[in-house]
């Protein structure tokens, strides 16, 4: 026997749009996202940052997890699950939420869209299957359904999004505000746009029935050409969220699910999502514990960093002193951000060590050879990109 | 009107609970959805004028509770005797075998010997388990030195076992109960019978391992009081509860407990009956099984997702079912001339085997194995003159059939049940003028017990102790302040031993 041994089973899957998207992924940069194909950069991730910096951009966010809630038990059994409060959620609206272990660590981030008075679609990075089955146990009249592989969706991002769109004929776009959902029709294509985003600027996510995906993607593109559109990747997703200030799971947090070691998981206070949690909701899943941890306030602070210098901290320790004698912290994220001109990072940092002095050790290579740095780091309170025009309602017009 | 707390449940758990708590001076309610106190062991007629309870025999009653109580002035009639056990011969010609307060009979010298050790060895074990049936068993992680002292005690105790006995009791603390008993013992019939107790109530054959011992040790605790009559013991946990004060509300189901979110939790304020009305109380006592009182009358949703799931898994499927036959005149087994007890009819630990076999995969035994007991022999009032009541557990019974428990399989239970019987009883057949076959499903729904497990839970290594129900529970308090649990589901489990009510109102008196 020479056959081939048969990988089907394991092997990534095309997403909806993978007949378009292969055609500009020269070389075939692909990882695994959830199953799926999802694209790390297309040929060059710096291009396609500053495509969504300036003009727009697609990102295929098919991988994404996708659930149905729907009954009437579903607002409560979301309501229970997460910490903000989805009662005060109007139908049409989209909110972020997180949800977390009675310990209160946190499982995953997602946002929950309110298509009806009882029906929600939660959507998350990865597969939560399973919690969501034991968030039902004690709800009667609930279905929740996996939609992820029947729903595709894209993120169309950037200051030209919402002209594109209405030159594409989506009438009204211009009015829907951040957070709000609408629904489409165009000739025999229907589909959901939200106008939701991971990357700090004005964009919008449509989401298609996987069979009508291609559609959508030629009609946006058609209509996107004079707007500069170009697909984007993972690597110009990241630097784009962390100019914007979100967090990444694998980066900024290790999902409590995922998390074996004690502890290597994080609160939302940890992370600085004190506004994500509602204490006035009687009940959700690790109310006691993070009301414990509201009053002693967190162990570490997830902090924004502006390092002196122009050379990416990534995966450096913080110290509290030039010296680098005690480690108070180290680099979650890091990058050179053309947009703001400055070293910027997330840091994990020991929160007593937060008002005195911090140092970042920075190892870096040029040409094959190391080098390390002791660079001086700056706390940002607010994001370091949140542009105005993100913003308004009506979105600039081009 | 408010209570110091409210009592879900007359079972025999929730009225030891009741009474230790009103002893103490609190204003306690009782309320149960029956029209009669008991539970699952009370009386009910299921054919004109024959009479008979779901559980017949008190077989391991602490003392303690019953002098606490003065449940002998209301009229328990308990006695430190054990209930006689039989095991049927299935061989007309064959001698049984009786066991009468620890001396076998019916075997040879060797398997008598063997007995004494057997048994030696158990009661060693059983009595330094003893004390701690009697306590809260401090969770895990929890560094209080109390709690520690527990620990510290248990583990003086099994020291004490001496070297032997120790090492012993751990190498079989999780043995199927068959390798235990083929060390032991040839007899097959002998084996079925001693590893009868071992099972009884819980997902459990002959062959699996777990934990069946401890069931067994559990059920040998010392100065403990046995009666054929458990219907004695209900009658004077009544008496004992009224006398101390508790007001008890028959035929009221409680729909929910009502909760008020107070700024750090979540707190129970009373209960809210089916027929609407609503009652307050300092806290609530549930001796409803955990399933039930946590999910249905408290919700999942104001529970912690992770505990939620825990009390969703418990396993609580019943595989009992009971069988009551009204019978014309007293039935004759072949060779038994003065019946009395309990009686085995399994011929041997593979006829338990094969029974349990057929449940597994969800269907009813082709031969049920059967436990036997005449109640009407201790009370003749529950049959009309010259009549007897023949009441069976019969093993195994899947709550959830294959073919679900429509008529048809209930009818093929049943004849399946009368043959085992006729043959053990020739005539008996001809004698029957009434019966009632109560399945899992019948027992959930008469008794309100989730999956109709008498024991609220499997009895096995995974659900007793500081896992009984689950961590987070049971030290008999829940998540929900001021809501407690009291019945056969927490530490130490299920039999009428009224322990966990105990334990409970301890707990709250603290």
């Amino acid at each position: 026997m020479n056959s081939a041994p048969d990988f089907s089973l394991e092997r990534a899957l095309p997403t909806p749009f993978h007949a378009r998207t292969q055609a500009f992924n020269l070389e075939g940069r692909w990882s695994s996202w959830n199953g799926y194909l999802a694209a790390e950069q297309y040929f060059d991730a710096e291009l396609e940052y500053f495509k969504v910096r300036n003009a727009c951009g697609i990102y295929d966010i098919s991988p994404m997890q996708k659930y149905h809630v729907s009954g009437r038990d579903a607002e409560a059994m979301l309501n229970r699950m997460v910490t903000r409060d989805v009662t005060k959620m109007r139908v049409g609206r989209v909110s972020y939420v997180l949800w977390c272990t009675g310990a209160g660590r946190l499982i995953d981030d997602g946002t929950i869209f309110r298509l009806a008075e009882d029906a929600f679609m939660l959507t998350c990075g990865s597969p939560s299957t399973a919690w969501l089955k034991k968030s039902a146990i004690g709800f009667d009249d609930l279905v929740i359904k996996d939609k992820s592989d029947d729903l595709a969706a894209l993120s169309f991002q950037g200051p030209t999004s919402c002209a594109a769109l209405r030159c594409m004929g989506l009438d009204g776009i211009e009015e829907v505000r951040p957070f709000e959902i609408r629904r489409f029709e165009l000739g025999a294509l229907r589909f959901m746009a939200s106008r939701t985003g991971f990357t700090g600027d004005l964009g919008y996510e449509l989401w298609v029935s996987a069979e009508d995906a291609l559609a959508l993607w030629d009609a946006l593109y058609a209509a996107g050409e004079d707007f500069g559109i170009h697909p984007f990747g993972e690597v110009a997703t990241n630097m784009l969220r962390l100019e914007a200030g979100f967090i990444m799971p694998g980066a900024e947090f290790n999902e409590a699910l995922k998390t074996i070691r004690f502890e290597h998981d994080q609160t939302p206070f940890e992370l600085g999502l004190d506004s994500m949690v509602d204490f006035k909701k009687p009940h959700f899943n690790g109310r006691t514990a993070l009301l414990a941890e509201s009053k002693r306030g967190p162990r570490v602070s997830l902090t924004k960093l502006d390092i002196e210098g122009n050379k990416p901290a990534a995966g450096s320790f913080i110290y509290n002193s030039k010296a680098c004698r005690r480690d108070v912290g180290y680099v979650t994220s890091g990058i050179w951000s053309p947009v703001v001109k400055a070293n910027i990072a997330f840091a994990m940092i020991e929160s007593k060590h937060i008002s005195g002095e911090l140092w970042a050790h920075i190892n870096y290579e040029k040409e094959l050879r190391h080098y390390s740095k002791i660079a001086r780091c700056q706390i940002k309170q607010s994001p370091f990109y949140a542009p105005q025009h993100a913003k308004l309602t009506p979105p600039a017009d081009f | 009107m408010s209570f110091d707390a409210i009592v879900i449940g007359a079972g025999h758990n929730g009225l030891v609970c009741a009474a230790y708590l009103a002893k103490h001076g609190q204003r306690v309610l009782v309320v149960e959805s029956q029209d009669r106190c008991g539970g699952l062991a009370s009386q009910h007629e299921f054919h004109d004028g024959y009479r008979c309870a779901n559980a017949q025999h008190v077989s391991h009653f602490p003392e303690r509770i019953s002098k606490d109580l003065n449940l002998v002035k209301h009229g328990f009639d308990g006695a430190y005797a054990d209930i006689p056990l039989t095991w049927l011969n299935p061989d007309a010609d064959g001698a049984h075998i009786a066991l009468v307060d620890g001396h076998l009979s019916g075997v040879d010298a060797g398997e008598q010997a063997a007995y004494q050790q057997y048994r030696h060895l158990l009661r060693r074990i059983a009595s330094m388990l003893a004390p701690f049936w009697l306590k809260t068993v401090p969770p895990i992680g929890n560094n209080h030195l109390s709690e520690m002292m527990s620990f510290a005690h248990l583990g003086l105790k099994m020291r004490a076992l001496g070297k032997d006995d120790m090492r012993e009791f751990l190498r079989i603390v999780a043995l199927p109960i068959r390798d235990l008993l083929d060390e032991y013992f040839d007899h097959p019939g002998l084996k079925a019978m001693l590893s009868w107790d071992a099972l009884i109530g819980s997902r459990q054959a002959p062959r699996s391992p777990n934990n069946s011992l401890l069931a067994l040790l559990y059920r040998m605790a010392d100065r403990s009081l046995t009666s054929a009559r458990a219907d004695s013991l209900i009658c004077a946990l009544e008496a004992s509860a009224r006398a101390s004060g508790v007001e008890i509300r028959l035929s009221k189901r409680v729909e929910r407990v009502t909760i008020e979110p107070r700024s750090e939790c979540l707190c129970a304020t009373g209960v809210e009956l089916a027929d609407g009305e609503h009652i307050e109380a300092v806290r609530v006592v549930s001796s409803a099984d955990p399933k039930t009182t946590l999910l249905q009358l408290v919700g999942g949703d104001q529970l912690e997702i992770e505990f939620a799931g825990r009390i969703n898994r418990i396993r609580d499927r019943g595989l009992v079912s009971k069988l009551h036959l009204a019978l014309r005149t007293a039935p004759t087994f072949a060779g038994l001339e003065a019946p009395r007890g309990r009686f085995i009819l399994a011929p041997m630990m593979d006829s338990i085997e094969w029974a349990f076999d057929d449940a597994k995969y969800g269907r009813i035994p082709q031969v049920p194995v059967l436990e036997v007991t005449l109640p009407s022999l201790a009370d003749q009032s529950l049959a009309p003159a010259g009549g007897q009541v023949l009441s069976a557990n019969v093993l195994y019974t899947p709550y959830a059939q294959a073919d679900n428990w429509d008529d048809m399989t209930r009818q093929l239970l049943l004849a399946r049940c009368l043959n085992v019987l006729e043959h053990y009883a020739p005539g008996l057949r001809d004698l029957v003028i009434g019966t009632e076959l109560l399945t899992p499903v019948d027992l959930e729904v008469r008794y309100g017990v989730s999956g109709g497990h008498w024991h609220h839970g499997d009895i096995a290594l995974d659900q007793l102790i500081m896992m009984r129900p689950t961590y987070g529970a049971a030290q008999y308090r829940t998540p929900i302040s001021g809501l407690f649990l009291c019945g056969a589901g927490s530490h130490p489990g299920g039999d009428l031993t009224g322990i966990p009510g105990h334990n409970a109102a301890k707990e709250i008196l603290r």
